[in-house]
């Protein structure tokens, strides 16, 4: 039944679709339609039809990255054309389990193109990159930083142009940050970390910064109940519970921001994307550092990268590395870094006179690069969405005080394990 | 020959129906009893491996019985809080059209729109719940959306604000085909305003009460936009809602015979549920 509709609809498509006279590359990008980044991609696409007569690219937008995904899949599944899409970044085993994605390797056949593959920064090539091929280039990527009010640290009496370096140092300094009214209520909080939406994020940086990541690279195994990994929850549990530099329970990602700018909270944690909506928004000089380190520096990268669809002629294939490529050159890297707030993906990016210009103007931009060294994966396994919820619970439930760090990360070890037992 | 008219006429709405409707949930019924497909693994027959699990699932115990809450939480206030307004705004009062206006506005804004604006509400410190508590009664910040106990509560408030205007409509409609007389008659003979609305206007407008149930009770299984803009269903689930985790369930986890099980709990709870209520309450109602 499925199969016939499928031809069904596949007919009905084809008669649909007019003849191709040149190679057409449809390229799904998840983005909301009319959003002002989509003039951004539009134009690029447009500017490489113009060098490279022949090819032509169909971007397109939808939604976020999960409505993208589907739909990129929906589209290959019904048998519509679909060469290439930018998609998160973590659905890499997923797509690899649907074996609708090959690696670039396959068709980055000369020395050149080869060379391509490693112009990148190695900690972004972590999320794509599987039994030693590559299969996501990066092209929108974020970190995690700290954000400082510089106000707030001179009022306190600390030096306005130095953030923490280390976790005892963060939990001082907040406590010197905290700022109480008559009556003995908080009126501004030392620091606030976001525990909605992507807690398990925040907490790789915790355990990262802690000497561990959290899945290994094969994708089929997590590490939640070590020891360090569980006193990583436990001191972030404390910023609220014990030190009480931070509010108790969960901290919620989409209006941390606001409460950074309206002066409530004078340090928080928050991804490199919100630069520019912070640069616009505060009206007090505030700062941009690595996060602090325990045993290390650390910071999960985030976001998109470009993946190859299976079903492509060969023809398809190169039009489509050549469009990727030119997607990725230095120069549009840092035009794109710069339009965006998204970290330029390669090194000589940040070579090219634009985005050096813009970096010294306004070096905030660049602490996300120079955090690279400390950089580690995104989570992502086999089963990812539901490895992750497993952890993002656990760390909910620790922070609210429902369960202890350790109780509730060793019962989603065990869940995870469970998961993760038939790919391995 | 008639049979013939008969059929072509009901042709265009039986496609759509069994296209849309039954066909999708006996699919839904035949997937819940297979495991999620992949290329390594294809998908084969479980039986009822799919409801074993949802037995031994807590997640799932933990979103029904939100659910029930939720359900507890929102229907009665919002249903008593909708006949109210709409027996006020019956009256003859100054600016009548403004007051009606005011208290349908809620339901015509989208919910994405309205999650966004109670989000910020909520926020600890700078929200305007915190503001008017440390104005009013001194009290200090409580950090409403990330505290397990008070989470759901939240919610519920939004949905009423957001419900009890829809509903009042009904009920204005309702009120509004009353005939005058009866009032008039029952003013001669001395009956009280509460006495009137006890025996007269309460008992008339169940119709509309029965109807507004079913509406609210669907709905509060439905409603859960609101979740993807204020909680994601955190922390750790407090907030979460039966077709919340089937969406989690379907396109985060992507194990859509899971996904399937748990839609055809939800529809066999909806439907016993119509029944019901429409079987023990029909009795109660009269209908003119």
């Amino acid at each position: 039944m499925r199969t016939l509709l499928a031809l069904l609809l596949t007919g009905l498509l084809a008669a649909a679709t007019p003849a191709r006279a040149q190679t057409e590359i449809t390229f799904y990008y998840p983005i909301a339609v009319g959003g002002p980044l989509t003039k951004v991609i539009d134009g690029y696409a447009r500017a490489f039809e113009k060098e490279h007569p022949g090819v032509k690219i169909n971007p397109i937008y939808a939604g976020n990255y999960d409505d993208a995904r589907i739909r990129a899949l929906a589209a290959l599944k019904a048998g519509q054309p679909a060469q290439i899409s930018v998609l998160y970044s973590i659905d890499l085993y997923e797509l690899i389990e649907q074996d609708v994605i090959v690696p670039w390797d396959d068709v980055a056949t000369t020395a050149e193109e080869k060379a391509w593959l490693k112009a990148f920064y190695p900690a972004l090539m972590m999320n794509g990159t599987y039994k030693g091929k590559v299969y996501g280039i990066p092209f929108q990527r974020s970190t995690i930083v700290l954000y400082w009010n510089k106000d707030a640290f001179k009022e306190a009496g600390l030096d306005p142009e130095k953030a923490p370096a280390d976790w005892t140092e963060m939990a001082q300094m907040a406590t010197k940050l905290v700022k109480k009214d008559a009556r003995g209520n908080v009126e501004r909080w030392g620091v606030m970390v976001p525990s909605t939406g992507y807690p398990y994020w925040m907490f790789q940086a915790f355990a990262r910064q802690n000497g561990h990541d959290l899945m290994n690279p094969e994708g089929n195994r997590t590490n939640y109940a070590h020891p360090d990994v569980i006193a990583a929850l436990q001191y972030w549990r404390d910023l609220g519970a014990k030190d009480r530099v931070m509010p108790e329970g969960t901290v919620e990602w989409g209006t941390l921001r606001q409460q950074f700018t309206e002066g409530k909270t004078a340090m928080m944690w928050h991804t490199t994307g919100n630069l520019t909506a912070v640069k616009n928004s505060a009206k007090f000089p505030f700062g941009v550092a690595m996060l602090p380190a325990s045993k290390q520096r650390g910071s999960p990268t985030g976001g998109g990268n470009f993946y190859l669809f299976k079903k492509t002629t060969p023809a398809e294939r190169k039009a489509a590395l050549d469009f990727v490529k030119w997607m990725t050159t230095p120069e549009r890297a840092a035009d794109w870094s710069i339009a965006t707030g998204y970290v330029a993906v390669r090194p000589e990016a940040y070579e090219t006179p634009k985005l050096k210009q813009y970096a010294a103007d306004f070096p905030q931009a660049v602490v996300a690069r120079d955090q690279f060294k400390f950089a580690t994966a995104e989570l992502a396994t086999f089963q990812t969405g539901r490895v992750r919820k497993l952890l993002d619970d656990a760390i909910q439930a620790a922070l609210t005080g429902q369960r202890t760090p350790a109780e509730a990360l060793k019962a989603a070890q065990t869940e995870a394990d469970r998961l993760l037992k038939p790919y391995r | 020959m008639k049979h013939v008219y008969g059929w072509l006429l009901l042709t265009p709405a039986a496609i759509l129906l069994v296209g849309f409707t039954h066909y999708p949930a006996a699919a839904t019924l035949f997937d819940s009893l297979f495991s999620t497909g992949t290329v390594v693994r294809p998908s084969r027959f479980v039986g009822i491996g799919n409801y074993a699990a949802l037995a031994d699932d807590p997640i799932f115990w933990q979103v029904l019985g939100n659910n029930f809450w939720f359900a507890l939480g929102t229907i009665p206030t919002s249903m008593t809080i909708a006949m109210l307004m709409a027996i006020w705004v019956n009256d003859r009062l100054p600016a009548r059209a403004l007051a009606r206006m005011a208290y349908f506005t809620p339901t015509v804004l989208p919910m994405i729109a309205v999650a966004n604006l109670w989000l910020f509400f909520y926020t600890p410190q700078i929200g305007l719940l915190d503001q008017i508590n440390a104005a009013l009664f001194n009290a200090p910040s409580h950090n409403w959306l990330g505290d397990p106990r008070t989470v759901l509560a939240c919610t519920m408030v939004m949905v009423i604000w957001k419900e009890a205007g829809f509903f009042m409509i009904f009920y204005l409609a309702a009120l509004q085909s009353l005939p005058p007389e009866l009032e008039e008659a029952a003013r001669m003979d001395g009956a009280s305003r509460w006495y009137f609305f006890r025996r007269v206007t309460f008992p008339l407008l169940m119709p509309t009460t029965l109807f507004v149930l079913v509406n609210a009770t669907i709905n509060s299984f439905k409603l859960v936009d609101h979740l993807f803009i204020l909680t994601k269903g955190g922390p750790d689930n407090a907030s979460s809602l039966l077709l919340y985790y089937i969406y989690q369930v379907a396109f985060s986890f992507f194990d859509t015979a899971y996904a399937s099980t748990l839609t055809v709990v939800l529809l066999l709870l909806l439907a016993g549920l119509a029944l019901v209520q429409f079987q023990l309450i029909e009795r109660r109602v009269h209908y003119r």
